[in-house]
């Protein structure tokens, strides 16, 4: 950081962004220096894309202004924030794979000649910005032929090429390994050292500790504060990411009943060295009966693929599982519903609900897929459990024949759940049940899952709010950086503890 | 009455009813039935019978349309079924005798079968788009037709076979009864058991389904040998009618026809929630135009261009910008459902 | 290990590697080359001039209508109509002559017929998110009902200055080359300076390559779709008037399920049928591939005209399941 604070490039007052009748972003300010690494923090749902979004014209904010350069700007998209030299590079590459990397840098931008593309310009104008980030590959090569990382910089590229003031990098770092992060801050710094304003978003402490030099924390489409990244402790950051002072968690806390385990219990389900390349280490894990495991880390830590690990959603390459101590390969989720292993993903629109079916449909489907389509289940026997679970866990609207689409999020939820809790499983892995639903949804979730304990039912719990898996797990895992780092008992366990552990080098 | 209109079938049903409307007035007999030999004749008779080989075709087509699919080789396979069987039946010392008919159904069947079975193991193992792997049928198999007649319009003479085609059962054309039977017969092992739903589960979300145990992979395989075997048998049908096997002419465009009977009874090509009763209008309403044009006094050959019209219009009703306009206007006027909670993330650019 | 990864790993350049979006291109060429060899040590007069010149006379029309498609298809599109778009051109020139219309203003009639129901297609998919397969499914069906109702019966042309113009020819020894012929070059050549050096080009490939991301990159999505089913039937247009000068005639039956055959030629010359890979030169490598089956199928006599159309449908195959296995190994 120099000494004296140039004026902001960016700066954002006030800004609020409604889908009614929520406030996705709610009076957030942000100011953006040139010639910074500046991190926006915040769990899932905090509003940092929303703030992107609203800063480069994909919504428009209905309060407060944004000021670009001391212009006050409404862009009317990416494009024309580019224009205006305001560039975002995107957690997934949004570039063209089957387009040379010389056309993914310049196209928009592209040299002519006679009224046609100048190839061999565009070539070797490429082959310069290319060299700025440090990348000595071949501009003529097709971008697909690239590894994501190179893909990524190459994306970096493309946003520097013409007048880049701003640079906003929304999660870059999510695919790529340690060297190559490595490579990707180098150019950071060097962007910065060149004055470029730099937003970055990532979920990982400890590269926002390295490479930032403020940040700005949101948390429920609300600004909490803005910092000097050197002068707060890690700790602290989760704390204001996940919204509770020390003090409230641990009056939160609530130790969850728990039927003894009488000692030397089979486990129901074990895995032993369990991993996948590219998405989680290798890692052990024992899951008893009547008993709430939680999975506690950030996002991106890997608590959803150790998950979809658990219950064959994706097949493991390395390590080995037993269910109820006999050795069992979870090949796919069919293998894993045999075990009685039922699944919710954190995806619910794109993995859980079927929204063109109804919510009987939907209730039953787990079911009727277990019994093969050959052996419809009795309509009086659909209608009883249909009934029953729109009851127990008051679906509304409590109609059978309501398409699932119309529902909101918690009775979306809550219908999934339904959907597992007919297959009667032994063992229930739920990936953020309570996420993005209303409060008292999310309340009837908790005890649910705390009942189904009581019952004997083994319980995985992931959620992205700590309060929610201390107050819930009789046994937390806490991961970091696709990892399992430690397992801690949850009777004993403090807040303090957790949150250490999830912020493990960071806080350094 | 606005339930009535918000039906599924209401606007298919319309089409059919004004199809028969025009009939009537450009011909006051129309409708009419008469009884000879107590069989029944009669134009509404006669659509029976010309729908029966669509109807099939449709019927495979709507389920692989569930999901998420196409099959555009049905033409072709259509031509192969009806080669096979009649170069048996002519092969033959008899071809009237029964046991030599029902091979050379029995083997027709089975060929198409296996047509189907490949389409399905192209597209649910090999993984490869459903409009290409049944491109290459589309295209190898009226060889294939023509292969088995040896270029020839193999014409044969077998009474129990033309039954098939242009015979009777309990005073209905055979190939009506028939179709229809197989229709209703698959209408209600897909309805009654579960085997419908775990479609369209399918074909709208697959992920999910696969994580809720649903083996799609299957389901998809069957669908396309369904799609074959049905295929197969309007093949039969059609030769029967015609007691010639014509590779280059049986059932061409017949895809394209049971494609369009299944989007006009409102099955949408993306896949999902299917209608087979949609599609049990649809193809009469397609057999329907079909006889309208002639009724009409204009060349037969014309056909295709108010077959373009239904489509158009149909599809245009059916598509989301239409839809959009639609809702905005009974939103305005204030008799509209409640507006779903605007997501403005899921019509814009999804990144970030 | 603190130089950066990403640079090391790229910076070992391959010489002259190959890059693997020319190997389905590269195969059909071989497929090619076998064929031309195999067939000339198999019979006399098989690689002769004259049966070479003879290959292109008869394909031009398809050549046309493939370089079209391979537009469309590299979009991720797909235009069924073009065969019917080609028999009502043949139609409209030939209905037109017989009235007497002058040649220079019922020549782009002709094509402007494809060009209009191009345009709605793209209207129609672009504008009303219609599938492309059924969009112009609908044209295909529209545009051969209007043959019907202009001409049920096959009209001779007889019109001087038409004939004249299908019958000029430029002949060296024994090659010879039509008007067709070189309208079908400059046509290919058109498009293959439109494809590779203009944005438009660009955009369509990148269309092809993701929407969301073309989308992204600024690139007028919109304007390109349209315009790529515009080509489309622009050159399903000049295919039926290439067509009708190859006839003297214009039939309303002309062309049944000749898409096809364009559809196959595009395939078979190594375009994904996903969108985005693909080259307009392997589109015609494509077409005389078919041209050169049915040729070989002629030329040994015994053998009979079906097993053209089961030999594509091999060749089909073999390219698909090419394509299938180059995907997989890319992800």
């Amino acid at each position: 950081m120099t000494q004296q604070t140039p004026p902001p490039v960016v700066e954002l007052t006030g800004v609020t962004v409604e889908f009614p009748p929520v406030k996705a972003l709610d009076g957030v300010d942000l100011h953006l220096r040139p010639g910074e690494i500046h991190a926006l923090m915040g769990e899932n749902g905090a509003g940092k894309s929303t703030l992107i979004k609203a800063l480069t014209g994909v919504h428009t904010p209905t309060e407060g202004t944004v000021v670009v350069d001391g212009v006050e700007r409404r862009f009317s998209g990416p494009a024309d924030a580019r224009a205006h030299g305001v560039s975002t590079v995107y957690q997934e590459v949004n570039l063209c794979e089957n387009l040379t990397v010389a056309e993914n840098i310049m196209l928009g931008a592209e040299p002519r000649v006679l009224g046609g593309l100048h190839w061999r310009a565009m070539r070797r104008q490429a082959a310069t910005h290319l060299r700025r980030m440090g990348l000595d590959i071949d501009p003529a090569s097709s971008l697909g032929s690239h590894s994501l990382a190179v893909q990524q910089l190459v994306a970096i590229c493309r946003a520097t090429v013409g007048d880049c003031k701003v640079l906003i990098l929304d999660e870059p770092t999510s695919s790529l390994d340690t060297d190559e992060v490595e490579h990707l801050f180098t150019v950071m710094r060097s962007l910065r050292d060149d004055g470029v304003a730099i937003l970055f978003v990532s979920h990982f402490l400890d590269q926002v500790y390295e490479v930032s030099d403020r940040m700005t924390v949101l948390r429920n489409g609300r600004l909490v504060g803005e910092y000097v990244t050197a002068d707060l402790p890690a700790a602290e950051l989760v704390q204001h990411m996940i919204g509770r002072s020390m003090d409230v968690l641990e009056a939160a806390e609530e130790v969850a009943e728990r039927t003894e385990r009488p000692a030397g219990a089979t486990p129901l389900l074990q895995v032993l060295g369990l991993g996948r390349k590219g998405s989680i280490q290798p890692f052990d894990l024992d899951l008893y009966e009547g008993e709430v495991v939680g999975l506690a880390g950030l996002l991106g830590s890997g608590r959803t693929e150790l998950a979809r690990l658990l219950t064959g959603a994706d097949r493991a390459d390395t390590g080995q599982a037993r269910v109820a101590g006999r050795p069992t390969r979870l090949r796919n989720p069919r293998t894993a519903m045999g075990h009685g292993i039922a699944y919710t993903s954190e995806d619910r629109k794109g993995e859980g609900v079927v929204d063109g079916l109804t919510v009987r449909e939907n209730i039953v489907l787990a079911l009727q897929a277990e019994r093969g389509w050959m052996r419809p289940l009795p309509r009086r026997q659909v209608d009883e459990i249909v009934a029953r679970y729109i009851e127990q866990l008051g679906i509304r609207p409590a109609d059978p024949e309501a398409l699932l689409r119309n529902l909101s999020g918690g009775n979306q939820q809550k219908v999934l759940l339904a959907r597992w809790l007919a297959t009667a499983p032994r063992l229930l892995v739920l990936d953020e049940p309570t996420r993005g639903i209303d409060v008292g949804a999310k309340a009837e979730i908790q005890k649910l899952v705390a009942d189904l304990a009581a019952g004997g039912m083994s319980v995985v719990f992931i959620s992205a709010e700590l309060e929610e898996v201390l107050r819930l797990s009789h046994r937390i895992a806490v991961l970091r950086d696709r990892r399992k780092v430690a397992e801690i008992d949850g009777e004993g366990a403090s807040t303090a503890q957790v949150v250490d552990l999830i912020a493990g080098g960071g806080a350094a | 009455m606005r339930d009535v209109l918000r039906h599924h079938l209401f606007w298919p049903v319309a089409a059919l009813v004004a199809l028969l409307v025009a009939n009537t007035v450009a011909r006051p007999g129309f409708l009419a039935i008469t009884v000879r030999d107590g069989h029944l004749f009669g134009a509404p008779i006669d659509i029976l019978r010309t729908t029966a080989p669509l109807l099939l075709v449709a019927l495979g087509m709507t389920l692989v349309i569930a999901t998420r699919g196409i099959d555009l080789s049905v033409g072709a396979v259509v031509a192969v079924s009806g080669a096979v069987a009649l170069s048996q039946l002519a092969a033959a010392p008899d071809p009237a005798a029964p046991g030599t008919v029902l091979r050379a159904i029995g083997l027709a069947l089975v060929l198409c079968l296996v047509l189907g079975v490949w389409n399905g193991f192209l597209v649910s193992v090999l993984g490869i788009q459903p409009i290409i792997a049944t491109l290459i049928l589309m295209t190898a198999g009226r060889g294939v037709a023509m292969l088995i007649t040896g270029g020839m319009i193999t014409t044969v003479t077998s009474a129990p076979f033309k039954v098939l085609g242009s015979g009777f059962w309990l005073g209905l054309p055979a190939a009506a009864v028939l179709a229809f039977g197989v229709f209703a017969a698959v209408a209600y092992v897909v309805r009654r058991t579960a085997l419908g739903m775990l479609l369209e589960a399918t074909g709208i979300n697959p992920a999910a389904s696969r994580l809720s145990g649903v083996r799609s992979r299957t389901l998809t395989w069957t669908v396309y040998a369904a799609s074959g075997l049905f295929a197969g048998l309007a093949g039969l049908l059609i030769s029967a009618d015609t007691m010639a096997a014509d590779a280059n002419n049986a059932g061409l465009f017949i895809e394209l026809d049971a494609i369009l009977a299944v989007v006009i009874g409102g099955t949408a090509l993306s896949g999902g929630k299917f209608n087979l009763s949609g599609t049990l209008v649809g193809a009469l309403v397609i057999a329907t135009l079909e006889r309208t044009v002639t009724v009409l006094g204009i060349s037969p050959l014309v056909t295709p261009l108010f077959m373009a019209l239904v489509v158009i219009a149909v599809t245009l009703l059916q598509s989301p910008r239409m839809r959009e306009r639609f809702t905005a206007v009974r939103r305005r006027t204030g008799t509209g459902a409640q507006r779903p909670a605007a997501r403005p993330d899921s019509t814009e650019v999804t990144a970030g | 290990m603190t130089t950066s990864a990403p640079a090391r790993r790229t910076a070992a350049r391959i010489p002259v590697r190959l890059d693997r979006r020319y190997l389905p291109v590269l195969g059909t060429f071989v497929v090619l080359a076998l064929m031309l060899v195999v067939g000339g040590t198999r019979y006399d007069n098989f690689l002769t001039p004259a049966v070479v010149s003879n290959l292109f006379i008869n394909n031009a029309h398809l050549v046309v209508l493939a370089v079209g498609m391979t537009f469309v298809i590299l979009t991720g599109g797909i235009d069924l109509s073009v065969g019917a778009v080609l028999a009502l051109s043949t139609v409209v020139t030939a209905a037109l002559l017989q009235a007497g219309w002058p040649v220079p203003v019922v020549l782009p009639l002709a094509v402007g017929v494809g060009t209009v129901i191009g345009l709605a297609h793209g209207v129609m998919i672009h504008l009303f998110q219609v599938q492309p397969f059924v969009a112009t499914l609908a044209g295909m069906f529209f545009a051969r009902g209007l043959c019907f109702l202009i001409a049920p019966e096959s009209i001779a042309i007889g019109d001087p200055a038409f004939v004249e113009l299908a019958s000029w020819v430029q002949i060296a020894g024994q090659w010879r080359m039509t008007s067709s012929v070189l309208i079908a070059a400059i046509v290919l050549g058109v498009a293959f300076l439109a494809l590779h050096f203009t944005r438009f080009g660009r955009t369509v490939y990148a269309i092809g390559g993701g929407e969301q991301s073309a989308l992204l990159m600024g690139l007028p999505v919109a304007r390109t779709t349209v315009l790529a089913y515009v080509v489309s039937g622009t050159c399903a247009g000049l295919g039926g008037l290439l067509f009708a000068m190859y006839s003297r005639s214009g039939y309303s039956l002309t062309g049944v399920a000749m898409e096809l055959d364009a559809i196959a030629a595009v395939v078979i010359g190594g375009t994904l049928l996903t969108g985005g890979t693909g080259f307009v030169l392997g589109s015609v490598l494509g077409v005389l591939v078919l041209g050169l089956i049915q040729t070989v199928i002629t030329f040994e006599g015994t053998l009979s005209s079906w097993w053209t159309r089961i030999v594509i449908g091999v060749l089909l195959l073999v390219f698909v399941l090419l394509q299938r296995v180059l995907s997989l190994r890319r992800t």
